[in-house]
């Protein structure tokens, strides 16, 4: 019985582990999720309030699950198309340590959904609130404002080098021999 | 009274997606292949048995000397093991070279196809693309590949995402769709019908929801098909549907999704140029019906778990709007 229990712990514990992250696809009150305010700047008439921190920022910043469909969103709305996979292009760069609008997560929400003066467009009607969400939280990581552990990695076309196992052999320089 | 189970329990393998109910060339070599490997490996598994149990049941002839060795007896066993091992030999090359003259067969059988289809596995759906030299001939559409039957069709299998499979069991083999690479597959459906197929490699949480269809139909009929599909989608019919279409521009369907004929250019999700003539929503999932549409657009992730299609905020005024417009789209 003793020994039972005792291969039970580190089987219980070993499970937990197992545990990343919450993969929540199917928000539950879909409908005017997206107008929840979020302020875009600190200047308030009758003086400053305090800024609300959306719950919902914490629930997708650092989640590899999001974060990783982020991702797949950045590609598919073509965010590259201005910001060339956070390089910067038409649009500033996203990977660099410059945030015009603020690094939060709600600022960067409030960028996606409403737009920013001087070219970046208004998507707010065209994607759900929660892929918002996602975009905001890839944008972070772009920066290396997310822990390694969890950020998605850097697709292989847009390594310096092919991944190891593609190098040219170091003896025979990639000619055959 | 067993062959009578055996024929009732092979009943069950008939149908529209059946490697044992072949309904193309390629699917008959292999499922002959089968039928022959089986029945010559159940006679060799029944003769081994019966060598192994022979022993159990006849008593030894050595009597009360099993050390001692009767010349004649053991020469005569040689001979036999002899014979065995030669015998093995000749039958794995000859299944080798049966298999071998399979692969021809299956080879040459779209050497002259005159149709090539590209198809690329997503998670979880199949884009399909008609090629045609002519550009304004190139139709792309989702999950149903129709194909005129008794003509050999050359699909060339590609992936965007992780490697998926595709497998028409009644017409083919399955073979993998890779990210970065292509494939070639040949097939022919001998008669009119629909096959059903199926991602065989596993791809994620909705594998098993992925299906797709093939629809073999005489020439004349694919010809008059392929026309109405390379259309642009026809104008809203009502009130309520150009609503709908309206809906669909402003709302995030169109980041994804391409109507033909509409500023709507997505290439990421299904082609939704001609939908409502399909006869399955979210490869395979459901029966197309309008029901089922605004079920899919009101709760894809309750439906298809994990699926990319995001649930949007539309009130039931606008789902029924843009399902007005979706469903006419023929």
């Amino acid at each position: 019985m003793r020994r039972a229990l005792a291969m039970l712990l580190p089987l219980t514990l070993a499970l937990v582990a197992c545990q990343r992250e919450e993969r929540d696809t199917r928000p539950q009150s879909a409908l005017g999720s997206g107008e929840q305010p979020t302020p875009v700047t600190t200047l308030e008439p009758g003086g400053q309030r305090p800024s609300p921190t959306d719950n919902k920022a914490a629930s997708f910043e650092a989640n590899a699950f999001h974060m990783s469909e982020g991702k797949r969103l950045f590609g598919w709305f073509n965010c590259s198309g201005c910001h060339a996979n956070g390089g910067g292009g038409m649009g500033p760069a996203l990977m660099d340590e410059k945030w015009i609008y603020g690094s939060s997560m709600e600022s960067i929400h409030a960028t996606i959904r409403d737009g920013r003066p001087n070219g970046m467009p208004s998507f707010g009607q065209k994607i759900p609130d929660d892929q918002i969400w996602e975009l905001a939280a890839f944008v972070r990581a772009l920066g290396g404002n997310a822990p390694s552990s969890a950020a998605p990695q850097r697709n292989d076309d847009m390594m310096v080098h092919p991944s190891e196992n593609r190098l040219p052999d170091a003896a025979t320089l990639g000619k055959s021999p | 009274m067993a062959f009578a189970f055996c024929v009732l329990f092979l009943q069950g393998c008939a149908g529209w997606q059946s490697a044992l109910d072949p309904k193309g060339p390629a699917a008959g070599e292999l499922a002959w292949l089968i039928w022959f490997f089986t029945a010559l490996c159940a006679v060799v598994w029944a003769l081994v048995m019966i060598a192994l149990a022979a022993p159990l049941v006849m008593r030894s002839r050595s009597g009360d000397e099993p050390l001692l060795l009767d010349e004649a007896a053991e020469r005569g066993k040689m001979r036999v093991v002899v014979s065995a091992v030669g015998v093995t030999t000749i039958i794995l090359i000859g299944l080798t070279l049966l298999s071998f003259f399979a692969n021809r067969t299956l080879a040459a059988i779209g050497s002259e196809a005159a149709l090539t289809i590209r198809v690329t596995g997503h998670q979880w759906w199949w884009e399909v693309r008609y090629e045609d030299a002519t550009p304004s001939r190139i139709l792309t559409t989702a999950n149903e590949i129709h194909i005129p039957a008794g003509e050999p069709v050359r699909l060339l299998l590609t992936s965007t995402d992780v490697i998926h499979s595709f497998w028409i069991p009644s017409l083919a083999g399955k073979l993998d769709l890779i990210p970065g690479h292509m494939n070639v597959l040949d097939i022919k459906a001998d008669k009119p019908g629909v096959y059903r197929g199926q991602c065989a490699e596993f791809c994620g949480a909705q594998h098993a929801n992925m299906g797709t269809f093939i629809i073999a139909e005489p020439r004349p009929k694919f010809d008059a098909w392929l026309n109405d599909q390379l259309q642009p989608a026809g104008a809203p019919a009502s009130g309520e549907a150009k609503v709908g279409a309206d809906l669909f521009l402003k709302r995030p369907c169109v980041m994804c999704h391409r109507i033909g004929g509409t500023p709507a250019g997505g290439t990421v999700a299904p082609d939704l140029t001609h939908i409502a003539s399909r006869q399955t929503l979210a490869a395979g999932t459901l029966t197309m019906s309008r029901g089922n549409l605004a079920a899919w657009i009101a709760d894809p992730q309750g439906i298809k778990p994990g699926s990319h299609m995001p649930v949007v905020e539309l009130s039931g005024d606008e789902l029924n709007a843009v399902v007005a417009y979706l469903e006419g789209l023929k």
